[in-house]
């Protein structure tokens, strides 16, 4: 059964197992750190398809069928389908449920889907309503820019502080009982505003949700940074991350030992100028990919959501953020 | 101490620093540099038009504005110009060929919506309001200089 701690903080008591999970990612994906660790890399971003927008989808059924395969199951034993991503009306989605054929929940927490996807999957599993539930994510580069910034063609300085967009998707096959890494506590985020307004500066926007929710996960749990072997947030890259590790000096927490963020860790030196990696599979294919093949015995994953969008930019309003948390037992 | 999480002010004084400083100096080298590149690419054009198409210096204008903007639609379609203009910044928006990369990605970006929704609508999507103002303020100062 599935029952509340503190004020935010879910307790999964019988812990879903992750049975399986699959992660693909684009050309600079694979060239990054966290190329050898995926389980297929496409070489080129339009992958064989007519528009960026079935390319990305096309990896988001991609990775369903490899978390599937990992974990011996085939389409008809998946009870519930959850999925979310970044384009308008979660597109991907919403055609990978159809591909699919699972009952479908669709979800939007931006960059943060990939936690929240879990978290919900863990619910479902956890309260006995389903044996198995596939969570997906997925974001594209070239997707991601038309809808929120230029034509990919078009000639834009970027500043040092600006961050780009993963392009890959990762599926996880949460279920009841299995053999593979737990799912034991999740915090549910708020949304925070801090009167952040530029959307090329999503680190410093989203950091403040990122550092609330690792707080508030401490307080509810009564738990201590070091009982993780590693804290990792979604997509602050290195200015967002600077922000958090002041953010919880000033708090009194340490963080200085044990906190990474999949943004920074996404890409390696010289392959990007600026400050790391954003979007939904950022999270999802650093945390999927890297950080599971890393022997720790606990990890909290903190994936961050901004809740903008060009209208409400455009329109002059604050750019508000949400974190969800996801502690997982290997 | 005050909850910065709570308060705006604090949190912009706190994050105030964090941001690393756009490297101003290089910028503006090379904003000069690829600006007057393309600048003098254009010159070299325009003689070549003088020299040996025979056009007379005050019409050579135009032609070489065709031609500069051609190669810009060129170099956008070959993925090649937003790769120019990561490091030349200013220097590559300000001259025409600016111009001409952000009407040349826009349709190629909304190619996929057709013809009529996607490249005929969308293309100006960039260079919509340059054109809008450009033609007000032409109407303007042509007020003023017919009045005056």
């Amino acid at each position: 059964m599935t029952v509340r701690k503190g004020k935010q903080t879910i307790v999964y008591t019988t812990k879903p197992v992750i049975l399986g999970y699959g992660t693909v990612g684009g050309p600079k994906e694979g060239q990054g750190p966290v190329g050898p660790y995926l389980d297929k890399v496409y070489p080129d971003l339009a992958m064989g398809e007519k528009s960026f927008e079935l390319a990305e989808r096309q990896m988001m059924v991609s990775a369903i069928e490899i978390a599937l395969e990992k974990a011996s199951l085939s389409r008809s034993n998946v009870d519930f389908f959850i999925a979310g991503d970044l384009l308008n009306q979660i597109i991907s989605s919403g055609f990978s449920a159809l591909n699919l054929g699972a009952p479908f929940l669709g979800i939007y927490g931006a960059c943060s889907s990939f936690a929240q996807g879990m978290l919900l999957a863990g619910i479902l599993v956890d309260s006995g309503a389903a044996e198995v539930v596939i969570s997906a994510t997925s974001s594209h580069n070239n997707t991601a820019e038309r809808q929120y910034r230029y034509p990919t063609e078009y000639g834009a300085q970027l500043p040092p502080w600006s961050q780009h967009t993963v392009t890959g998707a990762a599926a996880t096959a949460v279920a009841v009982r299995g053999e593979g890494p737990r799912v034991e506590l999740a915090t549910v985020g708020r949304v925070m505003d801090l009167g952040m307004k530029d959307p090329l500066n999503m680190g410093v926007a989203m950091a403040p949700a990122a550092a609330d929710t690792i707080f508030t996960h401490m307080e509810d749990t009564g738990r201590k940074p070091d009982d993780y072997d590693l804290i990792v947030t979604g997509d602050l890259g290195k200015v967002g991350r600077e922000v958090v590790m002041e953010l919880a000096q000033r708090q009194g927490y340490d963080l200085s030992r044990n906190y990474r963020d999949c943004g920074e860790l996404v890409y390696g030196m010289g392959q990007i100028e600026n400050a790391g990696g954003s979007g939904c599979a950022c999270s999802a294919i650093v945390t999927l990919g890297m950080l599971f093949n890393q022997n720790y015995k606990r990890l909290l994953v903190v994936a961050t959501g901004a809740m903008h969008s060009t209208t409400s930019c455009q329109q002059g309003e604050n750019i508000p953020a949400i974190a969800h948390a996801v502690s997982i037992e290997f | 101490m005050k909850d910065v999480l709570k308060d705006p002010k604090a949190y912009k004084e706190l994050v105030k620093d964090k941001n690393p400083k756009p490297k101003l100096a290089k910028n503006l080298i090379m904003a000069f540099v690829v600006g007057g590149g393309i600048c003098t690419l254009g010159q070299l054009i325009q003689n070549i038009y003088i020299k040996y198409f025979h056009f007379p210096p005050d019409r050579a204008g135009d032609p070489t504005t065709a031609t500069v903007i051609f190669i810009s639609g060129l170099l956008t379609a070959l993925g090649v110009y937003d790769k120019i203009a990561r490091h030349g910044g200013a220097g590559t928006a300000v001259p025409v060929t600016g111009f001409a990369n952000s009407v040349v990605s826009a349709a190629l970006e909304f190619k996929r919506e057709g013809f009529v929704l996607g490249v005929g609508s969308k293309m100006f999507i960039l260079a919509g309001s340059v054109i809008v103002f450009g033609v007000v303020t032409a109407f303007v100062v042509g007020l003023i200089s017919a009045l005056f």
